[in-house]
């Protein structure tokens, strides 16, 4: 929209100015966060949180008292099992989904999208009784299952889109050279794809560390994921403040970086799959 | 659709083997994905189905009895789940708009040329990126009546007079939570709109300029048609996303105070989780499940012709 040049102090009036105000509202609530989490508990009441006095008391207590880090690890361990249970199931069905004509092509993709949309209410309740036969509650297999179920519909529409990116007549090269269907999938087209395929799986594994109600749901005593953790803060400590939002802030960090590193690829890839519309 | 036709007496057997081959193998590499969506996806939902015809109390698990479609006639009997539908219906009518708006004004802020646009934009996007139960501590924090820097600032200032209980009081709970639930979600419109925005032709706003078309003008004749296509696509994906999130509302609330953030997913997950009456709690999701798929089918029948 910008046209012609407008001098600097009409651009700072109308675009500098309402940016800092948007990112004033997005990032305030953090920062204000992020301010608590540095302030003793006992100042906070009293003269509430001050950035001249900052302490790092509430984080020593996190690790030393509450044992976040064992909840950091079991987030990690389900994080990373989701990433890699999605990301098999879907890398071979993305390709032949790109590169294939067959029946019910169409119906089949839009099933993968299909389960996105439904409520997490109607498979929580069936994926906990089905667990309570297995036995499973309370462990990472559990809760690799229900990530998976929104990690593996997720997945498939990211590499599709990704690999029909990746023109089709690199696999008909490498078949005219002598590879077979398989070969030229694994030795053109993977390696090409590997952009994508980080950038899928870390998305899928900013979402199961950010997972909460399948969590609270299937994990418990031995299984306790970080997000539950930070939520469980508030009934055993008289809600300290101080305390859950050093919580917040440490939960949130590693999802927060890993999403900076990625959102370029991120973002160009989902809309694209949505500007085609 | 091109399953070419193998012929039966097609001469030599090799040239067999890898036609059938070329048919098999598509579904073989879709097989996995598949069989696992069937097994962890379906199967549960369909469970869903069949629980929500049983009466099914958690805590006598002998009796799993037939009961038709009783559950069914109980939710429409039940205030509870009026209320609970009302609310979700306000929940997305308010919080779906403000993200749109807010979105496309970040939007548009966005496109337009200044020194620190790409730290800006990177920005922006970390609500996106926080765990829901980190969002909603956050904001109850924020909210807290005695010590929260809302009623703080809005004493200060002058507004108030005495600080509100924003949480803890039936009438501001639920725009409280949707005020969160907007800062959570505009991220999202914000960088599809954009690219939306960058996929116009400049080429448009050079012509229009030339003919003397006001920014206004310009605005509602290039930039809004140019964009239309992937506003109404986020605005359908938000809905059912918004719809769909209760996780907020469980930990900044629970669906209190009373019955007073009570939407229809969250009513259903705590029928399970707390009376642990999974057979009433599948009827509910079930309800709701049917009540939005009218909003699903428009989604599915756009992409389906995106897919094309």
């Amino acid at each position: 929209m910008a046209l012609g040049r407008k001098s600097t102090l009409t651009r700072v009036l109308t675009v500098d100015l309402p940016m800092l105000a948007i990112l004033a509202f997005t990032l305030g609530p953090y920062l204000w966060m992020l301010l608590t989490s540095l302030t003793a508990e006992e100042s906070l009441f009293t003269r509430g949180p001050s950035v001249f006095d900052l302490v790092w008391s509430n984080y020593e207590r996190l690790f030393a008292n509450v044992g976040f880090a064992r909840n950091m690890l079991d987030s990690f361990i389900i994080a990373a099992g989701t990433v890699v249970v999605g990301l098999t199931l879907s890398v071979t069905a993305a390709y032949s989904f790109s590169r294939f004509e067959f029946r019910f092509k169409k119906v089949l993709l839009l099933q993968f999208l299909l389960i996105n949309m439904f409520p997490l209410v109607l498979l929580i309740l069936p994926l906990f009784v089905l667990m309570r036969q297995l036995g499973l509650l309370d462990t990472h297999v559990a809760l690799i299952v229900a990530n998976s179920t929104i990690a593996i519909p997720f997945s498939v529409w990211m590499m599709t889109s990704y690999i029909n990116g990746i023109p089709k007549s690199l696999d008909e090269a490498a078949m005219t050279d002598g590879c077979s269907r398989l070969q030229a999938m694994r030795k053109v087209i993977l390696p090409l794809c590997a952009p994508g395929i980080i950038a899928t799986g870390i998305y899928i594994f900013i979402t199961a560390w950010n997972e909460y109600l399948y969590a609270l749901t299937l994990g418990g005593q031995n299984v306790r994921p970080i997000t539950v953790a930070v939520q469980t803060m508030i009934g055993e400590y008289q809600v300290q403040w101080g305390l859950l939002t050093a919580g917040g802030i440490v939960g949130a960090l590693p999802a927060t970086i890993l999403f900076l590193i990625v959102q370029r690829r991120l973002v160009g890839g989902l809309s694209q799959g949505a500007v085609k519309g | 659709m091109t399953s070419i036709p193998v012929p039966e007496q097609a001469g030599s057997s090799p040239s067999r083997g890898t036609a059938l081959w070329r048919q098999v193998m598509p579904l073989a590499l879709l097989s996995p994905a598949v069989l696992v969506t069937l097994a962890i996806v379906f199967f549960p939902m369909v469970q869903t189905a069949w629980m929500s015809l049983h009466e099914y109390v958690l805590f006598r698990p002998k009796n799993f009895d037939w009961v038709g479609l009783q559950n069914y006639l109980n939710v429409f009997q039940d205030e509870v789940f009026w209320i609970s539908l009302r609310h979700t219906v306000l929940w997305i009518a308010i919080t779906v708009p403000a993200q749109a708006l807010l979105g496309l004004a970040t939007a548009l802020l966005l496109n337009q040329q200044f020194p620190w646009r790409p730290i800006a934009r990177a920005l922006i996007i970390i609500p996106w990126a926080l765990p829901s139960v980190v969002i909603a501590l956050m904001w109850a924090w924020i909210y807290d009546s005695n010590y929260g820097i809302l009623n703080d600032l809005l004493l200060r200032i002058g507004i108030l007079e005495a600080s509100i209980p924003w949480l803890a009081n039936p009438d501001t709970a639920l725009y409280a939570i949707i005020l969160t639930l907007t800062w959570q979600g505009f991220p999202f419109f914000a960088v599809m709109i954009l690219a939306g925005l960058q996929s116009i032709p400049r080429s448009y706003y050079e012509a229009a300029s030339l003919d003397g078309a006001s920014p206004l003008r310009q605005f509602w004749h290039i930039t809004l048609p140019g964009i239309s296509g992937v506003l109404f696509t986020a605005i359908l994906l938000r809905t059912i996303w918004v719809a769909n999130s209760m996780d907020v509302i469980f930990v900044m609330t629970g669906g209190g105070p009373g019955y007073s953030t009570y939407t229809l997913p969250l009513y259903a997950f705590l029928e399970a989780r707390t009376n642990l009456n999974f057979g009433y709690g599948s009827a509910l999701a079930m309800t709701f499940t049917l009540l939005l798929l009218g909003i699903v089918i428009l989604y599915l029948k756009r992409s389906a012709k995106a897919v094309q």
